[in-house]
């Protein structure tokens, strides 16, 4: 559980995050999109107490993060994959974290395994790993202490397909177990395949935040039919505005109104789906349109 | 590199877990001095400030006359040069924190920042201690050799220079890590370190009105009775707090509070 209130910070005059309020809950894996720029980050950091906020609070699990005893224990952070040491190997660095939190060394092993870094790449030094290494050694410390939240900032970045698809299997399992996963990213494939929820945010603001399907159902229904003409007489006729898209007459309506209306007019369809059928990514530019990350740079 | 490709599960599942205690101060110091000596650049800090202590005994045992060739003779001289090394362990052991960026998982793990600073105070002190250890032992072998040579082999010395050398590599040490924890970055607090007390040295002898003040603020000179076997005096004990107080308890608390307060990003 992530409960995040009101949570602002302050550069100078500019505001990176801006009055941001959302609750990430057992069960669920959390989509935090937004633009470059946006505060995803910071508002990460400003969870995970390594930034003081200029206002507001957050919480994990019902503490504020530097109330937790052993952090690690109940929340797994991946914030910089590039944020190791180059000069200690991949075991040595999570062995100091398992240390530092009273495991096992056994999970070092068993972690590193779990990301499929293996023996050789274990020896080896942070210096010489890919960017993909990188981030599945940060995944493996995350995962160390097994906890009950992850709070994984781009996790996927850097990752093979391969590794995408094992991490999604990772994540969409670990909240099924009653985890919770606060995850950002630009890979909206990524977010929309596995998130439940979503939250947007556009210049440190949250532009939108609900249930991915309900966030993706509001975007209306494209409907195409040879005869256009016809088929807008059918949708007036019942009552629907319709719009001109690139891809045909967008709809607001669910397709089961749309495809009445042209059935009771007699209109033979091309095409009926969900409006964009690029789902997240028309969401996420309609959203964010205008928050550039020039603007968000200043 | 292998790829992990079934999703593993189970392995990750998030469990329900007793209350889990925060580390311990033992803990955390084992964690830090693990951290001195797990990379190549701190392995390596460490073997230097052990071969340059044995290299000064052999410089004696080679140059110096036969009858100087006592274990105190072997073992003061190595006290200097590692006592310019151990600052160095010292500011490395805080700045690396913040150069190689693993501050983002350290202040995670433990957000209370106090108690890593704190563990890593008594683990670069634990390593002055263990370098007097090691020039001890240094200078035991150079003695055994000189006895074995000629030389004068005699191993008198007053306790009190043990007492002196532990206060002068503790102070050192602990003197960088004060720096290490104000600046915040390597060459700066390396450079710092090395520079600011010389340059006031410089200045005091060059300026005469400093003069005064120099001579309670100069820690190459109020540190320098510790060196002689003579018994520390009052007003030494004095000085030598002042200096201390300046360039050691005041960068110290000032750089606590930096690191506290300072965005991990
Ligand atoms: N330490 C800092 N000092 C000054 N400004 C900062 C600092 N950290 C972040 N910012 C500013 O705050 C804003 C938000 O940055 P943040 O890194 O949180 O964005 P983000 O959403 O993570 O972007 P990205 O998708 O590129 O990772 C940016 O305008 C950035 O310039
Ligand atoms: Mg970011």
């Amino acid at each position: 559980m992530i409960t995040v209130e009101n949570l602002t910070k302050r550069y100078g005059p500019h505001p990176a995050v801006d009055d941001v309020s959302f609750q990430c809950e057992p069960g669920t894996v959390t989509g935090f999109l937004g633009p470059n720029g946006a505060g995803k980050s910071t508002t990460m950091r400003m969870i995970c107490g390594l930034t003081a906020p200029t206002a507001g609070r957050a919480t994990v699990s019902g503490r504020a993060y530097r109330e937790l005893p052993n952090p690690g224990r109940e929340v797994g952070v991946l914030l910089d994959a590039s944020a190791q040491h180059a000069g200690r190997t991949g075991r040595e660095a999570l062995t100091l974290s398992a240390y530092t939190m009273g495991l096992d060394r056994r999970e070092v092993a068993a972690k590193l395994d779990l990301v499929g870094l293996n023996a050789v790449a274990a020896k080896r030094r942070v210096r010489a790993y890919s960017l993909g290494m990188r981030q599945r050694l940060g995944l493996a410390h995350a995962l160390l202490g097994n906890p009950r939240v992850l709070i994984l900032d781009e996790p996927a970045n850097g990752l093979d397909p391969e590794g995408i698809f094992w991490m999604r299997g990772l994540l969409r399992d670990f909240a099924d177990r009653g985890g919770t996963v606060l995850l950002s990213s630009h890979l909206l494939r990524e977010v929309e395949a596995v998130a439940d929820r979503l939250v947007v945010i556009g210049g440190g603001r949250i532009v939108a935040q609900g249930n991915k399907n309900e966030l993706l159902a509001g975007d209306g229904t494209v409907v195409r039919a040879r005869d256009g003409a016809a088929l807008r007489r059918a949708l007036e006729a019942a009552g629907l505005s319709a719009a001109d898209s690139s891809e045909g007459l967008l709809v607001q309506a669910d397709a089961e109104a749309v495809g009445q209306a042209a059935a009771d007019a007699g209109v033979a369809l091309a095409e009926l789906r969900p409006a964009g059928g690029g789902g997240l990514e028309q969401l996420f530019l309609t959203l964010t349109a205008g928050e550039s990350t020039k603007e968000a740079v200043r | 590199m292998t790829t992990a490709t079934a999703p593993t599960a189970g392995a990750v599942a998030p469990r329900q877990h007793a209350p889990v205690r925060r580390p311990s101060m033992l803990r955390l110091t084992v964690v830090e001095l693990r951290k001195l000596v797990d990379t190549r650049a701190g392995r390596w800090l460490l073997i230097t400030i052990g071969l340059v202590a044995a290299v000064i005994v052999t410089l004696q045992l080679i140059y110096a006359k036969d009858v100087e060739q006592t274990f105190v003779n072997f073992f003061v001289p190595s006290l200097l040069p590692v006592g310019v090394l151990l600052p160095v362990l010292g500011i490395l052991s805080i700045t690396s924190e913040w150069s190689q960026r693993t501050a983002l998982t350290t202040y995670a793990l433990v957000p209370r920042r106090e108690r890593v600073v704190a563990a890593k105070l008594i683990a670069v002190m634990l390593t002055a201690l263990a370098s007097v250890l090691a020039s001890l032992a240094v200078a035991a072998v150079g003695t055994l050799v000189a006895s074995a040579t000629g030389g004068a082999g005699t191993w008198g010395m007053d306790a009190s220079l043990i007492v002196n050398a532990v206060i002068l590599q503790v102070t050192s040490v602990l003197m960088g890590a004060a720096f290490g924890l104000l600046l915040l970055n390597p060459p700066l607090a390396i450079v710092g370190y090395l520079l600011l007390p010389t340059l006031w040295g410089v200045l005091g002898e060059m300026v005469r009105p400093l003069r005064g003040p120099s001579e309670w603020l100069d820690t190459s000179k109020t540190m320098e009775p510790l060196f002689s076997s003579d018994a520390v005096t009052g007003e030494q004990w004095g000085r030598m707090a002042v200096s201390l107080l300046v360039w050691m308890v005041l960068p110290l608390a000032a750089g606590l509070v930096r690191t506290l307060r300072r965005e991990v990003s």
